[in-house]
């Protein structure tokens, strides 16, 4: 029944984007990916999975491990080449990294021979954006991470959490339209993370991002996500896309409420679908 | 009164127990151990001189300035051929790391070079490379090589794969991605590597200095043992052993320097 509801709302989003193409703001048409194994045999990890997002929409794919979630952000980031279909972003067909995009990785992947400012504006550097500028946005993105202070300190000098933010602060450095964060704070303590998801979620109303952020918290992807795209098992596909109507931004004490409780237990059940299918 | 007693006691133990303290007080104990070993049992000077002997000849040679131009001589073989195999070691090294096709003709190549034993080599170099001081530094230069580029070629395999995913998501170019990402990463290997590289790059200039030369500190140990001054061959082990342990100690400041995070990690 549950699963129903879900396949729904997929085909309304399929619906919506063949009927008006432009309101997306990516959009990944028919995208699979296989890895050719050592032996000469084919490895699907991804099958062809059609979605569509909207500018500031915040999504979360959720999947059990080895799903192939990380394989489906790797390919929105432009970093890996579908082996069939394809990404569109604003109308035009992505073809490698894209500048307006920011990623964020399990591990905050800082550079430890650089302070937290001088990671913060690495990105800048890359694309040879002047040294006063690029030295003000990064203080500015440091301080919407609130790590006002700590610009001279180096990586191993901050807490896990802290180093996440510092990640955060370098991928937000560019301004990006689409920020891709691979199970971000899955390294973290709980309470950390409560506190993380908080702020992500100011941080992605403030700047009006898009989000792309991949979890395999139940209770995370639905107090932060818009939608929810929930993938099956390897080879995997996005099976359901489940909406939590909840307005954001959303108090922490929602976490416990049954009006999230109830997303949570839908979006269990139909993770539990897959394994019993299985 | 005996708390006095007491207090006096934990400031010698706290004095002793300062590494440097104890390492000099056994240097002590043993140089007492040789004086009183080597007088007691008459052994005579051509044999083994007693420390006292050899910390004398040390300080002739410094005075009347026989050693300085010996030193200087051995000093700039070792710091050439130190410069070329770090050169030569890093690029190389990074080329084996980053292009596979050197990775799969030359690498094989090298390590099986390894097994070779380099010092061998140098008196091929003193008929290719004559009597002075390049056959010296060749030699010091390809001693220091393998241990350079062998832990260049690890630490450039032992990079965190997602930096170079972060720097290609940024759409960096080649040459952005090794000079930010690749080559600071593997700093503490590639220091790890001159470390080892320094000391060897004396053991190759000595050697070198051994088959063939006028001057340098191998060289001066050759004729002093030709003339039986055992005296005067500490004294140039000692000068050696100096240059050495400076050079090291240079090293080691540059890698707390440049790959502090690294020392950071080993010891938390």
């Amino acid at each position: 029944m549950k699963g129903e509801i879900g396949r729904g709302d997929r085909l309304l989003a399929l619906d919506e984007m063949s009927r008006d193409p432009t309101s997306a703001f990516i959009e990944a048409r028919d995208i699979s990916r296989t890895y050719v194994a050592i032996d000469g045999s084919a490895n699907t990890a991804v099958l062809p999975t059609s979605f569509s997002i909207r500018a500031g929409e915040f999504i979360c794919i959720l999947g059990p491990s080895g799903c192939g979630k990380s394989t489906l952000l790797l390919m929105l980031a432009g970093l890996l080449a579908p082996s069939g279909g394809e990404i569109v972003v604003e109308g035009k067909q992505l073809c490698g990294p894209h500048k307006k995009f920011g990623m964020v990785f399990q591990d905050a992947v800082l550079f430890p021979w650089r302070t937290v400012q001088r990671n913060v504006e690495l990105p800048q550097e890359v694309l040879g954006i002047p040294r006063k500028r690029r030295v003000t946005k990064a203080s500015e993105m440091i301080k919407m991470v609130n790590l006002s202070g700590f610009s001279s300190k180096f990586p191993h000098e901050l807490s896990g959490g802290m180093q996440q933010r510092v990640s955060i602060a370098r991928a937000l450095s560019l301004e990006p339209t689409l920020l891709l964060m691979d199970e971000p704070f899955g390294a973290l303590d709980a309470m950390t993370r409560e506190q993380m998801n908080l702020e992500l979620q100011r941080i992605s109303l403030e700047t009006k991002a898009t989000v792309i952020f991949v979890t395999h918290s139940i209770v995370e992807a639905a107090f932060l996500a818009d939608r929810v795209f929930v993938m099956s098992e390897r080879p995997s596909t996005v099976s359901h896309i489940v909406d939590i109507e909840i307005p954001r931004p959303r108090p922490l004490a929602l976490m416990s409420s049954d009006q999230l409780g109830k997303y949570v237990g839908q979006l269990r059940a139909l993770l539990g679908s897959m394994e019993s299918a299985l | 009164m005996t708390t006095e007693v007491d207090s006096a006691n934990v400031a010698v133990r706290r004095f002793v127990a300062i590494p440097a303290v104890s390492l000099a007080l056994t240097i002590i104990v043993l140089l007492v151990l040789w004086e009183v070993t080597v007088r007691g049992l008459d052994v005579p000077r051509y044999i083994l001189p007693p420390p006292s002997a050899v910390i004398m000849k040390v300080y002739e040679d410094f005075i009347s300035g026989t050693i300085v131009s010996h030193f200087v001589v051995t000093l700039s073989e070792v710091i050439c051929g130190f410069v070329i195999a770090a050169v030569v070691g890093l690029s190389l090294g990074s080329a084996v790391a980053l292009i596979s096709v050197f990775e799969r003709t030359l690498y094989p190549l090298i390590l099986a070079m390894q097994t070779v034993p380099k010092i061998a080599l140098a008196p091929l170099f003193l008929i290719w490379f004559g009597y002075g001081i390049q056959s010296k530094i060749v030699t010091a230069a390809l001693i220091a090589l393998f241990p350079i580029l062998v832990n260049v070629v690890a630490g450039m395999r032992a990079i965190d794969q997602r930096r170079i995913l972060l720097m290609r998501s940024l759409g960096a170019s080649v040459f952005s991605v090794f000079f930010k990402a690749r080559l600071p990463s593997m700093l503490p290997h590639l220091f790890a590597g001159l470390e080892v590289g320094i000391i060897f790059a004396v053991m190759g200039a000595i050697v070198g200095e051994f088959i063939g030369a006028s001057t340098g500190l191998g060289s001066l140990i050759v004729q002093r043992q030709a003339s039986v001054d055992v005296a005067g061959v500490f004294s140039v082990l000692v000068y050696l052993s100096f240059m050495g342990v400076v050079l090291h100690a240079v090293l080691r400041a540059f890698t707390s320097r440049f790959a502090f995070w690294a020392a950071v990690k080993a010891t938390t």
